[in-house]
């Protein structure tokens, strides 16, 4: 049977320091041309976390307002009001700076991660109110340091400095002297991403209803790596992440493939389910410091706010079929393989077209499709464009080439199986998974009958390979838990019973006959 | 004689515009001598 998409947890977390100091386009601009204008000016365009509250795009992520609700309202959405201003929504929260901090110390178990006690002691109460946060998580919150001790691991030992509203509030340490794998820069990017899994790992449970011991394997799709000069991505966030997140029957795997890693993550999940080696798999993934800022240029040259000061989170819990949960189609998968090619023709047609004609599927069968859902608002001024919407361009274009819409209903089809993209530029956040909350209960309540969600991935940035990377596949209605797996132990006692039945019947019969 | 005979060309392709092997064949089938390609990703 099909496995199920039974819950799914969507976080961001507030970074404005982590942008001046952890991306890389900021750090990059240090080293070439320190002296910048640009570097001048940024920290005049850093939002507030309050502002990032009142921000729609942010809102529809953590589950506060839908993909349409969005849509109604006009771009660019920074310079307005959302309709919703809440920290914690129906999918998950927006965590602010300070306290992201620490659940990083609490994510480390390597004593890497000091921060200052008075820092602490502020913090501390603010992350123990979270709902999300247990006891044990709690349990786990160091006293903290003096600031003369921070000074030190920076100053003379290497530590890389943790920042909050420009003030220095912490460390992370490097963790050998030699190997550049576990240096302070590298471990600071791995701890952030294992932390926004772990909240993510926190809020999947919750809302799924999931008993955290009955999650068996997690498979964790981000995009750092891991590991010590001898094995540099040897991994395993998935594992790390469930030990802090209390899944305590849990072992995993880290899945990679640049932004198509989540799709190809759902993928292995949804077959371990219905191959029956696993009951309940989640796939999950924190965010990435590098990424932060990256069109910072063009958003400050605008005179914009710095809209990627978040970085994100998500994991959906994968479970046997309940006969209730939107089911993940393993027959319809889109695939873009070695010699598929890459001319965006190319590319779409082995993702959509190909999968759903190999199934008798026409491209208007698909009620949404959810390629790469970054946020316009980002995109668009950096000159990258709206990428969603230039994907249900040419998916539309494609069903008009093949005979499958008119040309005069093309303008019409993004708003009819596309969606306005909300999700930040964090990689392999937006790629495909974030409407996967959305689309569940989207189908639970019959808004949609299926939906497509597409996965693509860079891989020439590794320089291992020129080519490109994609896959995907459909999520659709439950067809009923038909148990197609042979006769049930209640069948085969019926069958037993009546056969008896039937003889104790004949036996009595030839009795009579007598 | 192609439009692009004779010239060196430097192509930078955008991941989720035109990718960088998509343009490299369009500019040698005009003609152009490909020094350096590549795709870069802004999302």
């Amino acid at each position: 049977m099909n496995s199920v998409i039974k819950g799914a947890g969507y976080i961001l977390s507030h970074a404005p320091d982590m942008v001046l100091h952890n991306g890389t386009t900021q750090t990059t601009e240090k080293v070439v041309n320190p002296n910048s204008e640009y570097l001048v000016e940024l920290p005049k365009h850093l939002r507030s976390y309050e502002q990032t509250l009142n921000y729609m795009p942010n809102q529809v992520y953590i589950g506060n307002m839908t993909p349409d609700e969005l849509a109604q309202h006009a771009q660019p959405w920074y310079n307005q009001d959302a309709p919703v201003k809440e920290r914690y929504g129906k999918f998950g929260e927006i965590m602010p700076q300070d306290e992201f901090y620490l659940l990083m110390q609490v994510s480390d178990v390597f004593d890497l991660v000091e921060l200052e006690k008075d820092f602490v002691a502020d913090v501390k109460p603010r992350l123990a109110a979270d709902p999300i946060i247990t006891e044990s998580i709690m349990a786990r919150v160091k006293d903290g340091v003096s600031e003369e001790e921070v000074q030190h691991w920076v100053n003379e030992e290497g530590a890389e400095p943790l920042y909050n509203n420009n003030k220095l509030i912490g460390c992370v340490k490097r963790a050998h002297d030699v190997d550049v794998n576990l240096s302070a820069h590298v471990l600071l990017e791995d701890l952030a991403c294992k932390a926004g899994s772990v909240l993510a790992l926190l809020y999947c449970v919750k809302n799924s209803g999931i008993n955290p011991a009955d999650v068996e394997y997690v498979i964790d799709c981000a995009e750092e790596a891991c590991g010590d000069m001898n094995q540099r991505g040897g991994g395993n966030f998935a594992k790390a992440a469930a030990e802090i997140a209390g899944l305590t029957g849990a072992t995993g795997e880290d899945v990679r493939g640049f932004c198509a890693a989540p799709t190809h993550a759902m993928i292995t999940a949804a077959s371990l389910v219905k191959a029956g080696t696993y009951k309940n798999v989640i796939v999950t993934a924190g965010g990435c410091t590098a990424k932060l800022g990256m069109n910072g240029k063009d958003h400050v040259k605008k005179d914009m706010p710095i809209l990627e000061d978040m970085m994100g989170g998500f994991a959906v819990l994968v479970s046997e079929n309940d006969g209730v949960n939107p089911e993940i189609n393993l027959d319809i998968l889109g695939r873009h393989t070695v010699g598929t090619g890459s001319s965006p023709q190319a590319v779409i047609s082995s993702l959509v077209a190909d999968p759903l004609e190999r199934n008798g599927l026409k491209i208007t069968d698909i009620d949404k499709y959810s390629p790469e859902m970054q946020n316009p608002d980002i995109t668009k001024p950096a000159g990258a464009g709206d990428v969603p919407l230039a994907n249900y361009k040419m998916i539309g274009a494609l069903a008009v080439k093949k005979g499958e819409l008119e040309k005069k209903e093309l303008a019409a089809f993004p708003e009819k199986h596309g969606l306005t993209g909300w999700a930040p530029t964090q990689g392999h956040i937006p790629s495909g998974v974030p409407y996967i909350g959305f689309a569940r209960e989207d189908i639970l309540s019959g808004k949609i009958k299926n939906a497509m969600i597409i996965g693509k991935g860079s891989l020439f940035l590794g320089r291992m390979t020129n080519l490109f990377d994609g896959v995907s596949f459909v999520i659709q209605a439950n067809t009923g838990a038909e148990d197609n797996s042979g006769v049930s132990e209640d069948e085969v006692k019926s069958l037993i019973a009546k056969a008896m039945k039937d003889f104790a019947m004949t036996l009595m019969g030839e009795e009579e006959g007598k | 004689m192609s439009l692009l005979n004779g010239s060196k060309v430097i192509i930078i392709g955008d991941r989720d515009g035109i990718p960088g092997p998509a343009i490299e064949e369009c500019a040698k089938a005009a003609g152009a001598e490909v020094v350096f390609s590549s795709t870069e990703c802004f999302v």
